[in-house]
């Protein structure tokens, strides 16, 4: 059976490896320093849709992201890992958006694309790790939701199982499509990226980009479609701009503060065999131990 | 209307631990707010979540008994809950940030257009000055979170939609009995028939496998944690030695439960357990800000590190300065010489 599939990306700041070399010396993060990169999760999402893909030869898979212009690098990374198509979904009036305005935006343009059978994306994105937007887009489409996803069992052409994460165990579910899914960190890890297709896909660009190069390759660009990532904004979509960005966010931040740690005076040992001793014989006689 | 409500979610028939730590702290902003403090319980044979949730001074307490609620399924729950919130008006709805609160927690908060900030790790009510509209909201709250990896921490507040919602991890607020044992507060008993429709069954549960947790890292006095430092699975296993002398849990980072050197269930961090033990060995740990959100209100923090400049040393206790492959032998056999 020939399935319509989208998968939901976010291109994020590399939050797991913030060193030293990311942070200014008033505490705050200098996030330029930190490499933009492809949620991890939303990488266990494409894997799964592969994996659909593959068992359901004719497939389609559309990869669809939120951001700025640069945004479009992970559309190229899907590219070469083995999605079909993909959209940058950008524009000025979605800055600032929580959950629940990004979750409209998408939305709106999922309704867009039209036609589909599975949504896929990661449980949550490193840089907010809210996990809410997936749930968001399902409710807003009106589709069943199945969070955690771990793996998708089988699909016999009607229903598909799905085996998920729940607190100190896991469950299997049985649904019809449509649905959403949101796939966490224990799925399957994302294939490598096809050297072919990295041939293929590396001058793929968005018509911003492909202006901002002088349309170099508008000659390849013009023989094979699948060249140019499709740069969508909010007019094109037809979404309310009242529900996007900054003004369609219920959540407002009042502030933000760095992370300061009190510091302690601590007592120093070194790993000498007497010190260790003399350190064992404190802890015993202070009752922290023992 | 206006009252403060939490989900309880259940285990079978028992409340979550999440659900009473956040009754103490609805029970806290309802008192500051001066309104009521409601619980809402959906599932099957709930005759006992009554017992369980009314020491937390629940004054009110809504229960939605239906076998086909058990156990917890999206769709029943989010449309008895957008119905029964509609209905009721709370200003306030907090959930556990389980994964059943936050499966539900999103779906509910866009059915009803409100905002909802996840993974909280305090809650306060507080004054929010809109300087847009040239004016001041009154007693908000105040959703403060760890953000960007942990590296900040960002007050969240949802100025005009209602009701504002926060979901709230495990461990992070103390559980706190405010009534005698003979209290009972309200009991409103609901029908699910009137909040539930035939269509919201279209996911079924196949089959479920309950692994009862292997550690109880979660109340353990003493935790032996190692990090990336450990440098290997051979030396992380040192750790499982020194937690069984003192009787402790061993825990880990992310880097090393991403290593290998042990599994996800004993990571402790803000994507982990938070836990506050007595006694925390923090072992070939750097101290990234993600893994001290999970264990800084420890009692004692003993640090053995190679680096004298490991950041995790300022918070420290006791700093042991070498190699953990080093000192952990030293230390666990002076320990059973001395004991």
């Amino acid at each position: 059976m020939e399935l319509n599939i989208i998968v939901l990306a976010k291109q994020v700041p590399d939050t797991r490896n913030v060193g030293s070399q990311a942070m200014n010396p008033d505490g705050t993060i200098n996030r330029s320093a930190l490499p933009a990169i492809f949620n991890p999760e939303d990488l266990n999402a494409l894997e799964q849709a592969l994996i659909i893909k593959e068992k359901n030869p004719g497939s389609r898979i559309t990869l669809l992201t939120m951001g700025p212009a640069r945004a479009a690098d992970i559309l190229r990374e899907g590219l070469y890992r083995g999605a079909d198509a993909g959209i940058l979904l950008t524009d000025r009036a979605f800055a600032g958006a929580d959950t629940l305005a990004t979750s409209y935006a998408l939305t709106s343009a999922i309704r867009k694309i039209g036609k589909f059978d599975i949504i896929l994306c990661g449980r949550q994105a490193i840089d907010g790790d809210t996990a809410q937007v997936g749930p968001q887009v399902a409710q807003q489409l009106n589709l069943p939701q199945v969070t955690y996803t771990r793996r998708i069992v089988d699909f016999d052409g009607e229903k598909i199982t799905i085996e998920r994460s729940i607190e100190n165990g896991v469950e299997v579910v049985e649904a019809p499509l449509p649905l959403l899914l949101t796939v966490d960190g224990a799925a399957a890890p994302c294939r490598p990226r096809n050297a072919y297709r990295l041939l293929r896909f590396q001058r793929a660009a968005t018509p911003s980009e492909q202006a901002a190069d002088g349309y170099r390759y508008a000659e390849k660009a013009a023989a094979d479609s699948n060249l140019t990532l499709q740069e969508w904004n909010l007019a094109f979509v037809g979404g309310d701009a009242s529900r996007c960005g900054l003004s369609g966010s219920p959540t407002k931040v009042k502030k933000v503060d760095n992370v300061i740690f009190q510091a302690k005076e601590s007592k120093r040992f070194t790993a000498d065999d007497e010190q260790i001793k003399e350190l064992v014989a404190e802890l015993l006689a202070n009752h922290t131990i023992g | 209307m206006d009252n403060i409500l939490v989900y309880c979610e259940l285990d079978g028939s028992r409340v979550a631990e999440v659900s009473l730590e956040l009754l103490s702290k609805g029970r806290e902003l309802a008192d500051t707010l001066g309104v009521s403090l409601e619980a809402v319980a959906l599932g099957e044979n709930l005759a006992s979540v009554a017992e369980q949730v009314f020491p937390y001074g629940v004054d009110k307490l809504h229960l939605f008994d239906d076998a086909r609620l058990s156990p917890y399924t999206t769709l029943p729950h989010a449309s008895a809950l957008e119905k029964f919130i509609t209905e009721e008006k709370p200003q306030i709805f907090l959930l556990g940030a389980t994964v059943i609160g936050r499966d539900l927690g999103p779906r509910v908060s866009s059915a009803l257009g409100s905002g909802l900030t996840a993974d909280c790790t305090s809650l306060e009510i507080g004054d929010y000055e809109d300087k847009k509209r040239g004016e001041t909201v009154e007693n908000l709250l105040y959703q403060i979170r760890p953000a960007f990896g942990g590296n900040i921490v960002a007050t969240i507040v949802n100025p005009y939609n209602r009701p504002q919602m926060a979901t709230v991890r495990e461990g992070v607020m103390p559980r706190n009995i405010v009534r005698s044992a003979d209290y009972v507060g309200e009991i409103v008993q609901h029908n699910v028939a009137d909040y539930v429709s035939e269509t919201d069954f279209v996911v079924r549960i196949v089959e479920r496998h309950l692994q009862p947790a292997e550690n109880n890292l979660k109340n353990a006095p003493i935790v032996v944690a190692g990090g990336y430092g450990m440098g290997s699975k051979e030396n992380f296993d040192l750790l499982f030695t020194l937690a069984h002398e003192l009787h402790g849990e061993v825990g880990a980072t992310r880097a090393a439960v991403d290593a290998g050197f042990t599994t996800h269930d004993r990571q402790i961090g803000q994507t982990g357990l938070t836990v506050r033990p007595k006694v925390y060995f923090a072992c070939g740990i750097s101290g990234q800000v993600q893994h001290i959100a999970g264990m800084q209100e420890s009692g004692i923090i003993i640090s053995i590190n190679s680096d004298p400049n490991a950041p995790i040393n300022a918070i420290a206790d006791y700093v042991i300065t070498g190699r953990v492959e080093d000192v952990l032998p030293k230390l666990i056999s002076h320990y059973q010489k001395k004991s």
